[in-house]
């Protein structure tokens, strides 16, 4: 089922229109907020849980479920509700487009989402570089404070809520929540361990809850237009629309909204121009973000772009950045570059993660060219299995997993560079893992 | 905090800031950033008032500036120290009056963001960090700077400059050290982030959504409202008959 303009919930995604209070009103947004507050706490958590709203940042985990974590009562302390606005992963530009030309309804978002959760303030964390997207938010956020949408009393509720904008400083990893957290609090973007999960002891030791954007953002249109809508698009445990962003070797790359499950085909062929020189031309696709381990042409043939079925796929949804490849390029310098980008990123904390993530980019910089052994293949994904699983947070496993899927689907393309590197250079010019 | 609990330390040298000091409107700015944060927890201002440092400096901190957010914030300077030096967008060293940020991950490299390294290296005569010798521009190799649908792309300053070739990159260049003003965003004609040539979706939609819609310009009956208040009838109207059967109930019984 192809996604009609309908149904679509992001009418703004391209700044065809205006991005201010007057344009976000005339579009629907800030539409029946109070009444939907009235409902009561219980029922807007209710209505959330109902649409099985999954994460829209990475990990896919229900957002009803993560907001009932919060306590029900405070016990003194003040809630926070967080937004991870820190959008760095490869491949992902779609919050970008929502705060720069949708601002709007992420703080109607946040201002539902924090009377769900008891909270009265919320910080939205944004990434430094976001310059432009920051002012808009800022704008917004002045004009919702001047209509009385937002701070006290909001939306003439009864409920005070606070949103207030902090701006980040580079750091990938402060898109990890706990590294959020420590951030916000100005720290070093180190993660904590969980638990303790920020639901109980979250910024400032207060219970928090962190969502992404375009999970925030969803959240009062979900409200309006009903849970049976938002369910009735996509599969089973993979409801609604999500933005996809498409990059790389595609005649078109874009941003698009689309129901969750469009086969992968045809969100490229449809939205995107198709692959550069055609559909055969398709090496390998990550699909989501560069977290995910890359799949190979023939399983994109037929693959559906939602949660489970990339997951069953050994790969994932991530972030829905979908990164095309065709056969021009050098799948190994590719994934080298993303093995670059997290050593770059490690914050260094963990020492699989801080020394792994350098030794597998400075072996995959000599795979590049073959100047290695093929034992070594096996002695990386070795590696990757040491740094997965055994490091504070996930940046450990995202530096791992690229790796393997480029092992598990290119392994004959890293042993014939290998192998034609040795016969112009001489079998054992390289010794093994000389890192 | 319990009796037992050790008192905070509170000794390290006193920061050193050099006669460093915000401009009366960096500190009005300051102040804003500070109400946002609760009052014992100053220190989440550490980030924004490092920002306003390094933009009052010229684009780079000084140890005197970072020592100064610290004796505004009440921190220990190495604190500040350690939080400038962990985030990238800190510069330590002077930077051009055009500081040119190339992005090199994946999604741009696939589009040719290595011809674009090459170009402006090339173009400029400078290295990674190096600064022209008139000082006008500089550049840096960064990781993904989230706007991979309109790879290759740079960021010079605040701004972000997409779909570039090596060519169009250097008329840019061309153009800011003729001081005209060059135009943010695509290079490339785009709008933002829809396809090449205009946007297949959201075709039918206008400045109040698609035809029909129910929300426009404020109007309509949230669905979540008209199913609690559904309910509410119903649970009225079932403890109405609830009220008159057991009534009925009870003399069966």
């Amino acid at each position: 089922m192809i996604l009609q303009d309908k149904d679509r919930i992001f009418t703004n995604l391209y700044g065809q229109f205006d991005w201010r209070l007057e344009g976000a009103r005339k579009r629907g947004v800030w539409a029946g907020t109070k009444d939907m507050l009235e409902l009561g706490r219980e029922t807007v958590l209710q209505t959330v849980k109902e649409a099985e709203v999954r994460g829209r940042g990475g990990a896919g985990f229900p957002a009803g479920l993560k907001w009932s974590f919060m306590p029900k009562q405070s016990d003194g302390r003040p809630h926070y509700l967080v937004v991870n606005a820190d959008e760095s992963e490869p491949g992902t530009c779609k919050d970008r487009e929502i705060m720069r030309y949708d601002p709007h309804r992420l703080l109607e978002g946040c201002l539902i989402g924090c009377f769900a959760m008891g909270a009265n303030t919320c910080y939205i964390y944004i990434r430094g570089e976001f310059y432009q997207e920051a002012q808009h938010l800022q704008h917004a956020i002045d004009e919702a404070y001047e209509a009385g949408l937002i701070g006290k009393n909001a939306c003439k509720s009864g409920w005070d809520c606070d949103i207030y904008l902090h701006r980040g400083a580079g750091a990938y990893i402060c898109g990890e929540e706990t590294a959020l957290l420590e951030s916000l609090e100005g720290k070093k973007g180190m993660p904590r361990l969980k638990p303790p999960f920020p639901a109980q002891l979250g910024v400032y030791g207060c219970p928090t809850t962190v969502n992404n954007v375009e999970t925030i953002a969803v959240v009062p249109e979900i409200m309006r237009r009903g849970v049976s809508w938002w369910t009735g698009i996509g599969r089973p445990k993979n409801h609604g629309t999500k933005l996809f962003c498409i990059s790389g070797h595609v005649n078109k790359p874009c941003n698009v909204e689309e129901s969750l499950g469009i086969p992968m085909k045809e969100l490229l062929e449809r939205h995107a121009g198709g692959v550069r020189g055609g559909w055969d031309n398709l090496l390998a696709v990550i699909p989501g973000g560069s977290s995910v381990p890359c799949i190979p042409k023939p399983t994109c043939d037929d693959i559906l772009m939602d949660f489970d079925a990339l997951r069953d796929a050994q790969t994932g949804l991530g972030t829905a950045a979908v990164i095309v490849m065709d056969k021009s390029t050098d799948i190994v310098a590719a994934i080298a570059r993303l093995s670059l980008f997290y050593m770059h990123e490690s914050c260094g904390q963990c020492t699989p993660c801080r020394e792994g993530t350098g030794w597998m980019w400075r072996v995959l910089t000599r795979m590049v060219q073959g100047r290695a052994q093929i034992e070594e293949i096996d002695k990386l994904w070795d590696v990757t299995k040491e740094v997965e699983g055994h490091t504070i947070c996930a940046l450990g496993d995202a530096a791992a997993w690229p790796v393997q899927g480029l092992i598990r689907h290119f392994r004959p393309e890293i042993e014939s560079r290998i192998v034609n590197y040795q016969k112009t250079h001489g079998s054992r010019t390289v010794p093994v893992a000389a890192e | 905090m319990s009796g037992t609990a050790r008192p905070k330390v509170t000794t390290f040298p006193a920061p050193n800031t050099g006669g460093f000091a915000f401009t009366e409107e960096n500190q009005a700015q300051a102040q804003r950033h500070l109400a946002k944060y609760p009052d014992n927890n100053k220190a989440s201002a550490v980030l924004p008032l490092l920002w306003l440092a390094q933009r009052q400096n010229g684009g780079h901190l000084t140890r005197e500036s970072i020592e100064y957010v610290a004796s505004l914030l009440g921190m220990a300077p190495i604190r500040v120290h350690e939080v400038a030096h962990f985030y990238s967008m800190f510069n330590h060293r002077p930077v051009g009056k055009y500081f040119i940020q190339v992005c090199r991950t994946t999604p741009c490299m696939l589009r040719g963001s290595d011809e674009l390294i090459a170009a402006v290296k090339d173009k400029l005569g400078v290295g990674e960090g190096e600064v022209t010798e008139d000082g006008v521009f500089s550049m840096r190799e960064v990781e993904c700077l989230g706007a991979c649908c309109n790879a290759p792309m740079v960021q010079i300053n605040d701004l972000y400059y997409e779909d570039l070739t090596p060519e169009s990159l250097s008329n840019l260049l061309d153009d800011l050290r003729a001081g005209k003003d060059a135009q943010p965003g695509s290079q490339a004609g785009r709008a933002g982030s829809e396809p090449l040539g205009g946007a297949k979706t959201l075709t039918e939609v206008g400045e109040t959504g698609v035809a029909g819609y129910a929300f426009a310009n404020g109007g309509g009956v949230p669905d979540a409202v008209r199913q609690a208040r559904k309910a509410e009838a119903e649970a009225a109207k079932n403890e109405h008959q609830a009220g008159e059967t057991s009534g009925k109930g009870d003399g069966k019984a």
